[in-house]
């Protein structure tokens, strides 16, 4: 067997990846009868946060009311201790194959500055796409796909659809 | 054991969120050992240089689905009651539209992100930030989008219900779907032109 890299520049067979992880999938259903997500983690810090600095604002607000009951708080949430996981676990990964680093990954063609300016704008965007489709490529698209629902594959096909659409069009952000 | 272990009661409630931060780390592991944490490997699926987000996307959705159906059908699981997505007609395709406007900006989707966090990553540092404002906006001016967000609820319908077609078919048909679209991406991928990132 060849020497594994460390240097950053290796990357398992995709295949395998995509097999790793759908048995990850298929475990996470097993066991708790629901699919993996990540949008739903930064939802359930807001619904907090904003509880916490706001507790009115937060119960009149139809939208965060829907996700605070008495009893318990939304920060205690099946996906935030997910979401704590794929931190470690990425790190591990990271660390394993020699990418710990800081810095701004982006194309020559543009600066960091935009480049954060963009990524900062694609999370935004991302956000809120994620709160109408209720859920994101991992909770709605992937999950959603696994067990053959009709809002997992209609929001995989308008992700991917979209996204290929504006990747032509905001190209120099990229190639 | 029938599963999904937890709402059948083999394994306590309580265990609930100790499981999920061990399968946060297979997720988080897989997603960063594939590449997931650099948005220009992301970006190539886009743009035919590397498609390593397809062949990872679809082996995983097939590789569950096929563990999923079998499962059930052996009867180790009861597909039944698994969670299914409620089914918002416009909410999702609109929700879906914005997402993939986010990619083309940002080059992650949240999952991604997070491991980009992992490893050091500053622009997934500030995608991630752009999230957590994101669902505040969102949140803050729901009054508006209520109605699309409401709108049309089919409930957690199956593609296949919606389509008229038997279960097994369909996912034969997505299988083989995934299949044609491996070898057209291996195809694609001789013909670009290679970026170096």
């Amino acid at each position: 067997m060849e020497k594994m890299k460390r240097d950053g520049t290796f990357y398992i067979n995709p295949y395998l990846g995509g097999v790793l992880l759908g048995l990850v999938l298929f475990g996470t259903y097993y066991i708790t009868g629901r699919g993996l997500g990540a949008s739903g983690a930064v939802k359930s810090t807001v619904v907090t946060v904003v509880h916490a600095a706001a507790p009115t604002h937060s119960l009149d607000n139809k939208y965060y009311s829907k996700f605070l009951s008495e009893d318990s708080s939304p920060m205690n949430n099946w996906l935030v201790f997910e979401v704590i996981g794929v931190l470690v676990g990425g790190f591990l990964s990271g660390t394993l194959y020699g990418r710990l680093k800081f810095k701004v990954e982006h194309s020559p063609k543009i600066t960091s500055r935009r480049r954060l300016i963009a990524a900062l704008a694609g999370g935004l965007l991302f956000g809120i796409g994620s709160q109408f489709a209720r859920g994101c490529t991992s909770g709605a698209a992937l999950s959603g796909m696994a067990v053959l629902s009709a809002s997992g594959i209609v929001t995989m096909m308008a992700i991917f659809g979209s996204a290929y659409f504006f990747s032509w069009i905001f190209k120099k952000l990229w190639i | 054991m029938v599963g999904p272990l937890i709402p059948m009661g083999v394994i306590p409630e309580a265990w609930n969120n100790v499981i999920a931060l061990f399968l946060g780390v297979g997720f988080g592991f897989s997603l960063e050992a594939s590449g997931f944490s650099s948005s220009r490997k992301i970006m190539g699926t886009f743009f035919g240089y590397d498609f390593v987000v397809l062949r990872v996307f679809f082996t995983a959705a097939v590789t569950a689905m096929t563990g999923i159906i079998y499962f059930d059908y052996m009867g180790w699981m009861d597909m039944s009651i698994l969670y299914i997505n409620p089914y918002y007609v416009m909410s999702a395709i609109v929700g879906g539209i914005i997402m993939g406007l986010g990619f083309a900006f940002g080059g992650f989707c949240p999952g991604t992100s997070f491991t980009g966090v992992a490893i050091g990553k500053i622009d997934a540092m500030f995608f991630t930030a752009g999230l957590f404002i994101g669902v505040f906006v969102f949140s803050e001016l729901y009054p508006l989008f209520e109605g699309l967000y409401n709108n049309q609820n089919l409930g957690g319908v199956k593609i296949y219900e919606l389509l008229g077609m038997r279960q097994n078919i369909f996912a034969f048909l997505l299988i083989v779907a995934a299949v044609g679209m491996f070898y057209g991406a291996g195809f694609v991928e001789k013909k670009v032109k290679k970026v170096e990132y």
